[in-house]
């Protein structure tokens, strides 16, 4: 593949390379001019960066997802993970604010244990990872429940609510930067770093073809376990900003493993594996939630989200399944 | 010619019939044009006038004590149900799935420690807001030798049979807090009602504003009587003060949802004038959305939540707060005993419905109690206080 990448494109077929960002670039601008039609406010700076801070988690969730997707797994526990999180989070603080750097540890060692058993399980047991996150999505609903009598308890202390709700005030040019947009870049340039890496381009050669990364010498368990992981801790960042967010609650992660599986598809990455880049997924990610900004200006109801989403999965498919393969 | 008589009849008989069908229809669609869209098909104008008589009217029973005063009673007599004592009181609960259910419960296992040996032993079980669970909770219980009954519908229509079929038993069934298709039970308990606490908060949010003015309204969800009377209620204040309803929408009780929704209506319209909530568990979040946006927080109405009246009172808010008592989960617990003891009670049973306004917030925000924690328990006098609620 990469040596079909070195030949130059053919000049009178323009197509566009798979796992290109062209698309999701333009796609992405044409929902911004309609926005902006709509409510040219929406631009200013302050409206952007409090719109990018509230994207945040969803673009986390679509970076880890991708490491998941590209290797050629699912993860369909995030969301549940985003909930259980938030509502461990609220009764281990219980209000305390002392508690809350020991609390922020223990949910990124959580994530990372659930991504660690899915991986493994996947990997190990040979559950096909539809099933296993499936599995594990079900376990964490079930356990918080029965943890919390079906409501939730304690609170989330001040000082761990600011990472989803505080901003740096008064900063020249931009106003007002959500704390959750400087995670965002970190973890975007971590992300980006790490999929340019040995161990991203691993992965992705995973996701295209195992057989032939396992002949060359790949553990593919192992890559694709760390991938799990990824997902796992990018959920933890998740549900700190979530629940910093709003607050305890019992729906604060639902429906996002869709949402991120939907950016990630929308972003070009291929479902099965191998293609794709994690910039895509979080341009994916970013441009849906500016579709949903802009259904919601046009008083689009929020029940139509999920359709949405699941148009976007199909047709997504739909359309990489029908490209020419042979170059 | 007798041909165009009956032409210029039937023409006649047809106009005749048109018009209050086109006169109906104009009618609704100036009320879609307030917002509000159509009356709610739980809306009894009897019981809606009733229930805001009752928000003046004086109760009966001893001072201090509102989970055991009601409110113009009309005693049921259960004489037929007097048996000798110690007794087993049995629950079917419709859930513990949200704060408010899960103070009152609290304060209902005190007052079964309250009344010490009188209750042998006191059988709950927990539906977990499924219908068909609460369904076969119900039938499990009738065979386990309950001396009363007490039920806590998960939603009044297909509860209504589960609960007929257990007063056939012969047992005293006693119903509170959403109510049942039926009037078999002995009694039904509940504060004065959804329409009181509707309207209170309408009354107050549209009061403060201009007619016209934007009113977002944000309900739990739909089909269940006690929050369709809440909205039913509101709905005709609205109507009547003309402003603005620019949204009626369904937060399901998440904080997440509910921020996200004010948020979307806030880049929808720039700015909202008042808020109205069909109950409190939300409000917290709605007032974030504002505070974190930028913007005053318009006159808005919570519940006796502590969370929300310490926000309240930190924030300075143009705040009311209608409750619906947590007290009154007390309340089925003395009425099984009385019915035990062959005394009268009252059937219906109306508890009063306090508000919390401004000028008796102090003596509800009490900065000790957990944030989710309701103020209206009337649980201070009660076994295990504080720690059992905390």
């Amino acid at each position: 593949m990469r040596i079909a990448e070195r030949r130059p494109l053919p000049v009178r077929l323009p197509r566009v390379r798979a796992g290109s960002l062209i698309p999701i670039l333009v796609l992405l601008a044409v929902l911004l001019v309609l926005v902006a039609v709509r409510q040219p406010g929406f631009l200013a700076p302050p409206s952007l960066m409090s719109f990018l801070g509230r994207s945040t988690p969803i673009i986390l969730l679509a970076a880890g997802q991708y490491f998941v997707i590209v290797s050629g797994e699912f993860d369909l526990s995030v969301g549940s993970l985003v909930t259980a999180q938030v509502v461990v989070a609220a009764r281990l603080i219980d209000s305390d604010p002392s508690r809350t750097w020991p609390v922020v540890a223990l949910l990124l060692a959580f994530g990372v244990a659930v991504g660690l058993v899915n991986g493994l399980v996947t990997t190990r047991l040979r559950v096909p990872s539809f099933i296993s996150t499936l599995g594990m999505l079900l376990i964490l609903v079930g356990a918080v429940y029965l943890w919390s009598d079906g409501a939730p308890k304690g609170g989330l202390s001040e000082e761990f609510r600011r990472f989803g709700r505080r901003a740096f005030e008064d900063v020249p040019a931009l106003g007002r930067v959500p704390y959750a947009l400087l995670v965002l870049l970190a973890v975007a340039t971590l992300a980006v770093l790490l999929s340019r890496s040995d161990f991203g381009r691993t992965l992705a050669a995973v996701g295209g073809n195992p057989r032939t990364a396992e002949l060359s010498g790949v553990r593919v368990w192992r890559a694709k376990t760390i991938a799990f992981v990824l997902s796992g801790l990018a959920a933890a960042l998740a549900a700190i900003l979530l629940g910093g967010y709003s607050g305890v609650s019992f729906q604060a992660g639902a429906g996002l493993e869709f949402a991120a599986i939907t950016a990630v598809v929308l972003g070009g990455v291929a479902l099965g594996g191998g293609r794709g880049s994690v910039v895509g997924a979080m341009l994916g990610a970013l441009t849906l939630e500016t579709l949903f900004a802009l259904l919601n200006l046009y008083g689009v109801a929020g029940a139509l989200k999920s359709t949405v989403q699941g148009a976007i999965i199909l047709l997504a498919v739909a359309v990489s399944s029908v490209r020419p393969v042979s170059r | 010619m007798s041909v165009v008589a009956v032409g210029a009849l039937l023409l006649l008989a047809g106009c005749a019939t048109d018009e209050p069908s086109t006169a109906s229809s104009a009618a609704a669609s100036e009320a879609a044009g307030s917002g509000t869209g159509e009356q709610s098909k739980f809306f009894v104008q009897a019981d809606y006038d009733r229930e805001l008589a009752l928000l003046d009217a004086a109760p009966t029973g001893p001072a201090g004590k509102p989970w055991e005063q009601a409110l113009q009673p009309e005693m049921a007599d259960t004489a037929k149900f007097k048996k000798a004592g110690p007794h087993k009181i049995c629950f079917s609960n419709a859930g513990l799935n949200n704060p408010w259910r899960q103070v009152g419960f609290k304060t209902m296992q005190a007052e079964v420690e309250a009344q010490g040996n009188r209750i042998e032993q006191f059988v709950h079980i927990d539906a977990e807001g499924k219908d068909q669970k609460q369904i076969a909770d119900i039938n499990d219980l009738l065979g386990k030798g309950c001396d009363a009954l007490i039920v806590s519908p998960n939603t009044t229509a297909t509860l209504t049979p589960a609960v007929a079929a257990a007063c056939e038993k012969g047992l005293p069934v006693i119903v509170f807090d959403r109510g049942v298709d039926t009037t078999c039970p002995v009694t039904f308990i509940n504060p004065i009602g959804g329409y009181g606490f509707g309207h209170v908060a309408a009354d107050f949010v549209s009061g403060k504003l201009k007619p016209g003015g934007k009113v977002l309204a944000l309900r739990i969800l739909p089909g269940v009587d006690v929050l369709e009377t809440r909205w039913s209620a509101a709905k005709v204040a609205f109507d009547k003060a003309g402003v603005n309803v620019v949204g009626v929408e369904f937060t399901d009780g998440d904080p997440a949802k509910t921020k996200k929704i004010v948020n979307d209506y806030l880049q929808r319209y720039g700015t909202i004038d008042g808020v109205w909530m069909d109950a409190g568990a939300v409000a917290v979040a709605a007032v974030e959305a504002f505070l974190d946006a930028g913007q005053p927080v318009p006159p808005i109405n919570g519940e006796d939540q502590l969370d929300f009246l310490q926000l309240w009172k930190d924030k300075k808010l143009t705040a009311i707060a209608p409750t619906y008592p947590t007290y009154q989960w007390r309340t089925p617990v003395i009425a099984a005993l009385r019915i035990l003891d062959g005394q009268q009670v009252p059937s219906p049973w109306k508890l009063p419905q306090p508000t919390i306004t401004q000028d008796n917030l102090d003596q509800y925000a009490d900065p000790d109690m957990p944030p989710l924690h309701y103020a209206m328990c009337g649980c201070t006098d009660l076994p295990g206080y504080p720690d059992r609620w905390k």
